[in-house]
């Protein structure tokens, strides 16, 4: 019998949740605890990954991917958050924040060029866009681009990287023009092994523990012009549609999470026993989880509703906003109820909400804060917010051509 | 040649606890159900031999109008061609019924060429009664090699493969056509990929019914009754000591006890 949410899905979107979901069932989940607990980087699913088409899924079968479309991305987004944020970072921030804006606004020699390795896993991408000054305020970055002979020379460093220290191809973002504030931010593509390009692992992380968090060091790289992604002063629309892009994924993915403490919360209520009846009989127990229901029932909407716009071609900052938003809260909640749903129990990693718990709460941080969002939604709906039409739009799902 | 699959659709095993009696009588389960785990084993081995030997693949599954997921999945998989067996054909039957429609559905199948080799898990995660293919083998009346492990080739019309019993192994060698059962340890079981996931949701499978088979099964048992049995209270005991050495032993001691060693 068809649950609810597979009805608002097609049979291939039910296909991929089911693969998606035993991927993490049998893959992620018997490693990942331990990965958390060593903060070591989960470096043997990547080829897994790889093979099965999750790092260029919604890129076109022509530049190496798997001709899936968003709402795809969304359900694999979920399924891998099922077991641990730190997976469905490297697919988001891989995927999401570098092949995608290369797929939109790349030239044809580019997207021929460098999607075809990153579809195939053959290399490994992030995004550098936050400085140790300049995270929600982009437009305060300090990395400086200078041109010379043709190329351009890059000096700054980026903070926060995912996957910073794992990666071989760096999507940065530096000022050409810095008197002209967002306007004079241009997007460039990096590869490891330049000369004067360095990176480190940060250390003593509250949470996504088993995803590799780092720096970017760049003193006098030399990028050549064919590197650069979008036309100079372009950097910040660049950017913000980035963030289009993986806010989807953190969304799709926080409901993964909402689901996993809903199951392991019911699962452990239906046991465990106090003043002579399980505790899922008491009513204050069910508020917790009926809570999480409420969040997974409105979360999977919102991303349903996101998903379909980008299949569509429609510009979607506001509802990919408001997913993120709401689901990240919403799995932060989650998480928090079922610690105590599981009592003194879910306060050790011998069950896993704990971990989403620590995961959850760096979800309300990166990728636009949650008091960013809330700001935004406010400048939507009091009519101080407009999103202009961009030069390179992310084109809609057309699965002849696409497949 | 070409490769039969026999396969099921089982509910998760993970919701098979919470199957209840009056759903089973029915068949209206409300679990969530899947291909039976240990049919993608038969699965990934027929899209083996496929990759190996060139031959067409075809899985076939028994069900309630419309239950196709599990056909669904070893299209995905990578199987050509499925076919679903409509289960009004058995009328309620047994198992015996079961494996008469099954193997009428084989000799129906048109792959091309004649299939000359049927594969099938070694058992279903739900009926548990893994004398299926066995009966598929009587009705067509092929050899069985059951728990195979490996397939070691096939060649001028005899199939050579290596079978497990309890405490041993042996190669074996038997002309085709043959009836397989396989054991887990034969393959890993691939992931559907996103090309087979978009064939199967596009694949529209045919389902053979009473007249596309021609047979009347009849049933040599019937479910006289039906029952949950008690869910057994687990008792958790945690053993103290100053050293595992100590552990074990106080564990051992226990075993011995209640004459589990």
């Amino acid at each position: 019998m068809a649950s609810s949410t597979e009805l608002l899905y097609s049979e291939e979107h039910n296909l991929v949740r089911k693969m998606a979901y035993d991927f993490t069932r049998n893959e992620v989940m018997p490693i990942i605890a331990e990965h958390d607990r060593k903060h070591t980087f989960p470096f043997e699913l990547l080829p897994k990954m790889a093979q099965l088409g999750f790092l260029g899924i919604c890129l076109p079968v022509c530049y190496g991917g798997a001709g899936m479309d968003f709402l795809s991305l969304g359900i694999v987004s979920e399924a891998l958050e099922y077991g641990d944020s730190s997976v469905r970072e490297t697919v988001a921030v891989h995927l999401a924040l570098h092949a995608l804006p290369i797929f939109q606004w790349g030239t044809e020699e580019q997207k021929e060029t460098f999607l075809p390795g990153l579809a195939c896993g053959d290399h490994v991408a992030c995004f550098g866009l936050t400085e140790p000054g300049a995270g929600s305020d982009v437009a305060a970055i300090q990395t400086r681009a200078v041109s010379e002979g043709g190329d351009y020379i890059l000096t700054g460093e980026k903070m926060w990287i995912t996957l910073a220290d794992v990666a071989d191809r760096f999507l940065v973002f530096a000022k050409t023009q810095p008197d002209q504030g967002a306007r004079g931010i241009t997007a460039f593509i990096l590869e490891r092994g330049w000369q004067g390009l360095t990176t480190g692992t940060l250390e003593g992380k509250m949470g996504v523990r088993a995803s590799n968090t780092g720096w970017i060091n760049m003193q006098d790289v030399r990028v050549p012009a064919g590197h650069r992604l979008g036309e100079e002063g372009e950097g910040f629309k660049i950017a913000m549609s980035c963030l289009d892009n993986a806010r989807f994924g953190v969304a799709a993915g926080s409901v993964g999470i909402i689901r996993a403490c809903i199951d392991e919360s019911v699962k452990y209520a239906l046991q465990r026993k106090t003043f002579g009846k399980p505790i899922a009989e008491h009513q204050l127990v069910q508020q917790m989880i009926a809570q999480m229901q409420q969040d997974l029932d409105i979360g999977e909407l919102l991303v349903w509703k996101a998903g379909t716009l980008k299949n569509q071609g429609v510009r979607n900052t506001r509802e990919t906003s408001m997913a993120k938003w709401f689901c990240t809260e919403a799995a932060r909640r989650a998480a928090d109820n079922a610690v105590q749903v599981h009592g003194a129990y879910g306060y050790s990693d011998e069950y896993n909400v704990e971990r989403h718990l620590r995961n959850t709460k760096s979800a309300v941080i990166y990728e636009g804060t949650s008091q960013i969002h809330t700001l935004m939604q406010a400048a939507y709906t009091l009519g101080m917010r407009e999103d202009r039409p961009l030069r390179c739009p992310m084109p809609a799902y057309d699965p002849d051509s696409w497949q | 040649m070409n490769v039969a699959v026999l396969i099921k659709q089982t509910p998760d095993t993970a919701e098979l606890p919470r199957v209840t009696v009056a759903e089973a009588q029915s068949g209206q389960l409300q679990a969530t159900m899947v291909i039976n785990p240990w049919d993608e084993f038969a699965v990934e081995e027929a899209i083996d031999l496929s990759d190996r030997f060139g031959c067409e693949t075809v899985a076939i599954s028994m069900g309630r109008e419309g239950e196709t997921d599990a056909l669904k999945h070893a299209l995905a998989m990578g199987v050509d061609s499925a076919v679903h067996v409509d289960e009004r054909v058995i009328d309620g039957g047994d198992e015996w019924a079961t494996a008469e429609a099954l193997a009428a559905a084989v000799k129906k199948v048109d792959t091309g060429e004649e299939v000359e080799l049927v594969l099938a898990g070694k058992m279903s995660v739900d009926g548990n009664s893994s004398v299926i293919y066995a009966g598929v083998a009587c009705k067509l009346g092929w050899d069985l090699l059951v728990n195979v492990t490996r397939i070691v080739d096939i060649v001028d019309g005899k199939l050579i493969a290596e079978q497990a019993f309890e405490g041993g192994q042996e190669t074996v060698e038997v002309p085709l056509p043959v009836v397989i059962s396989v054991a887990k340890e034969i393959n890993e079981p691939r992931y559907p990929s996103f090309m087979g996931i978009r064939k199967a949701s596009r694949a529209s499978i045919p389902t053979l019914g009473r007249d596309d088979l021609e047979i009347r099964p009849s049933s040599t048992t019937r479910w006289t009754d039906l029952n949950k049995p008690e869910p057994e209270d687990v008792q958790v005991r945690i053993f103290d000591g100053a050293s595992v050495e100590e552990k074990v032993a106080q564990l051992a001691d226990a075993l011995m006890a209640e004459k589990v060693i």
